[in-house]
């Protein structure tokens, strides 16, 4: 698949069209950590709401002052769709694939939810509910993109 | 009626409404040919088209009409007003956003004619998916996804910061932020798909009794769910079709609509807009407050549309919802108040928007789904034929009319017309 303009894709893994940051000062340190495999995200230092992606002012008290927390990287999918159709026959390869929304553990939850591609999974059987965990895919020097997998249970 | 703005101002409502200060006087269109297929027609010949007929409809002419209200990047005005040879443009404005702002724009009609700003407004869609596509399906558009602005819609260019948290995940479309919402209501309410093919079925059956319609072939349940997969819970028959044509109205003062040549369809109340942090909702972050995530965003409006008009669900007779995708009809039934939150699903599979037999019909044109994708244009030009009384599925008796606009980033819209 050397002439897919997405790259070497494999399936059910949504490939990086988007290979740089962009990164400002309210988001700089979320794609710091997550080079380091590690999520973080900013807390209102006044109120204490948590906002996801990263804006420079807080949506509850409308402060700009925040303090950079760590989370634990696991939540619950609060949605998510199976994508059958591929838009680009280079994404032929990647169907089916799961894009989900999940609520991030250690937060509020609405206001720091991630909508992100759940990976290493049975596309089938993702479902509302599931507990996940993050994963972080590195691109290159700068990007690390977070996706989300199951959590294993043991029975 | 009064209402203390935050700023501690006393704003008595009855006296800055837009209520029946104006009225729907003209409808035209060209024909609808599916995507791509008018050509060697353009955007521009189909426009101006499109708002002759209307102007003509109400027996006016070009050298009356001095506003644009629009939505949706439906035309440059400045061209079109050359173009038509219009005498002075007095008001050009658009809501912003997309398709959301189709019911909404006749608001921004009725306000520029209250507020003494024009005297005859016209909006318009006219589209031709020739070289481009809505919702975007090639590299290009996942590109132009990509690089979306801070400040929403698309191809606005500049890459934003927050882009790349959103680029990478594999939400490329419309289609696919709407199967997100809806699968959360089908987990929340148990709606089924049952309620789904049901929208689509019924729409159908409305657009075959109509030779102007797009989608000429009844549709059966099995055709539904034999129907592929595309977005997991949404299948091919949940998405509009892709339509090109131009649909124009035209608008005047409520004084003025009594002289002309067609009945007034009174402009009872309009509002636009939503809840901030539904924003460029499915689009973008997802982060809306969880009571409102599955649903359709119009709830805010539907309230308001309801105050200004002094009338509630119960009064409409005919809704003409916004449909780019079926579920989101019955998310707006609940919005709208025709039943409970969550009772969507249950509501529309008893056959309560059935043209003839059910409680409220929808989409007696056959909608965005089986008529033709004018991005909502369509649903004003029926409602604005049920109150005529002129409606080839007409529902007899029919005084008052909903038209929406959306769900899509904000605004979403709506607007009550009565005869």
């Amino acid at each position: 698949m050397t002439d897919n303009p997405f790259g070497d894709v494999q399936p059910g893994v949504f490939p990086a069209i988007l290979t740089e940051t962009h990164a400002d000062e309210s988001t700089q340190p979320f794609w710091e950590a997550a080079k380091q495999d590690r999520l973080v995200a900013p807390r209102c230092t006044n109120c204490g709401t948590f906002r996801l992606p990263p804006e420079a002012v807080c949506f509850q008290c409308q402060r700009r002052e925040a303090e950079w927390v760590e989370l634990p990287g696991t939540g619950t999918i609060y949605s998510r769709i199976i994508v059958r159709h591929p838009l680009h026959p280079g994404l032929a390869p990647v169907v089916p694939y799961v894009t989900g929304v999940v609520e991030l553990d250690g937060t509020q939850g609405a206001g720091a939810r991630m909508l992100v591609n759940i990976v290493d999974c049975d596309p089938e059987t993702v479902a509302i509910g599931d507990r996940v965990e993050i994963v972080f895919e590195h691109v290159n020097e700068e990007m690390s993109i977070p996706r989300f997998r199951p959590i294993e249970i043991d029975i | 009626m009064a209402n203390r703005a935050s700023t501690g101002l006393l704003i008595t409502l009855s006296a800055v409404t837009i209520k029946d200060k104006a009225a729907v006087v003209g409808i035209g269109r060209t024909p609808y040919w599916k995507r791509g297929q008018s050509y060697p027609e353009t955007e521009m010949s189909m426009a101006c088209a499109a708002i002759l007929d209307a102007l003509d409809d109400a027996g006016l002419s070009v050298a009356d009409l001095d506003g644009f209200s629009i939505y949706a990047n439906a035309c440059d005005p400045a061209t079109v007003a050359a173009a038509l040879g219009v005498p002075e443009i007095r008001f050009a404005a658009a809501l912003s956003a997309g398709g959301g702002g189709s019911a909404g724009a006749l608001g921004l009609a009725a306000a520029a004619i209250a507020g003494g700003m024009a005297t005859c407004c016209v909006t318009l869609m006219s589209l031709q998916q020739l070289n481009r596509r809505l919702g975007g399906t090639a590299v290009d558009g996942m590109l132009a996804y990509a690089t979306m602005s801070t400040g929403g819609g698309y191809g606005r260019g500049g890459i934003s910061p927050s882009v790349a948290f959103t680029a990478n995940n594999g939400m490329l479309s419309p289609g696919h932020g709407f199967s997100l919402i809806t699968a959360r209501h089908m987990h929340l309410y148990g709606t089924g798909r049952e309620a789904f093919a049901e929208v689509c079925i019924s729409q159908r059956d409305n657009a075959t009794k109509r030779p102007m319609s797009l989608q000429q072939e009844p549709l059966t349940l099995d055709d539904y769910f034999d129907s592929r997969m595309v977005s997991d819970p949404l299948c091919l028959l949940d998405y509009t079709m892709e339509s090109d044509g131009a649909v124009a109205v035209i608008t005047v003062s409520a004084e003025r609509a009594k002289d002309l040549k067609q009945p007034p369809a009174y402009i009872m109340a309009s509002a636009h807009g939503g809840t901030g942090r539904w924003g460029p909702g499915i689009f973008r972050y997802c982060q809306t407050p969880d009571e409102e995530f599955a649903s359709s965003g119009h709830r805010p409006v539907a309230k308001r549309l309801y105050e200004m008009a002094g009338v509630g669900p119960e009064d409409v007779d005919v809704a003409l919802l916004y449909d780019h995708f079926s579920p989101l009809v019955v998310l707006q039934l609940e919005d709208y108040g025709f039943c409970p939150i969550g009772e969507g699903g249950p509501f529309v599979e008893d056959g309560n928007i059935r043209f003839e037999t059910g409680s409220i019909p929808v989409n007696t044109h056959g909608g965005n789904l089986s008529d033709a994708y004018i991005i909502g244009m369509t649903h004003i030009v029926e409602a604005v034929e049920q109150l005529r009384g002129t409606a080839i599925n007409q529902v007899e008796g029919a005084e008052i009319a909903l038209i929406t606009g959306g769900p899509a980033s904000l605004p979403v819209s709506g607007t009550l017309l009565r005869r």
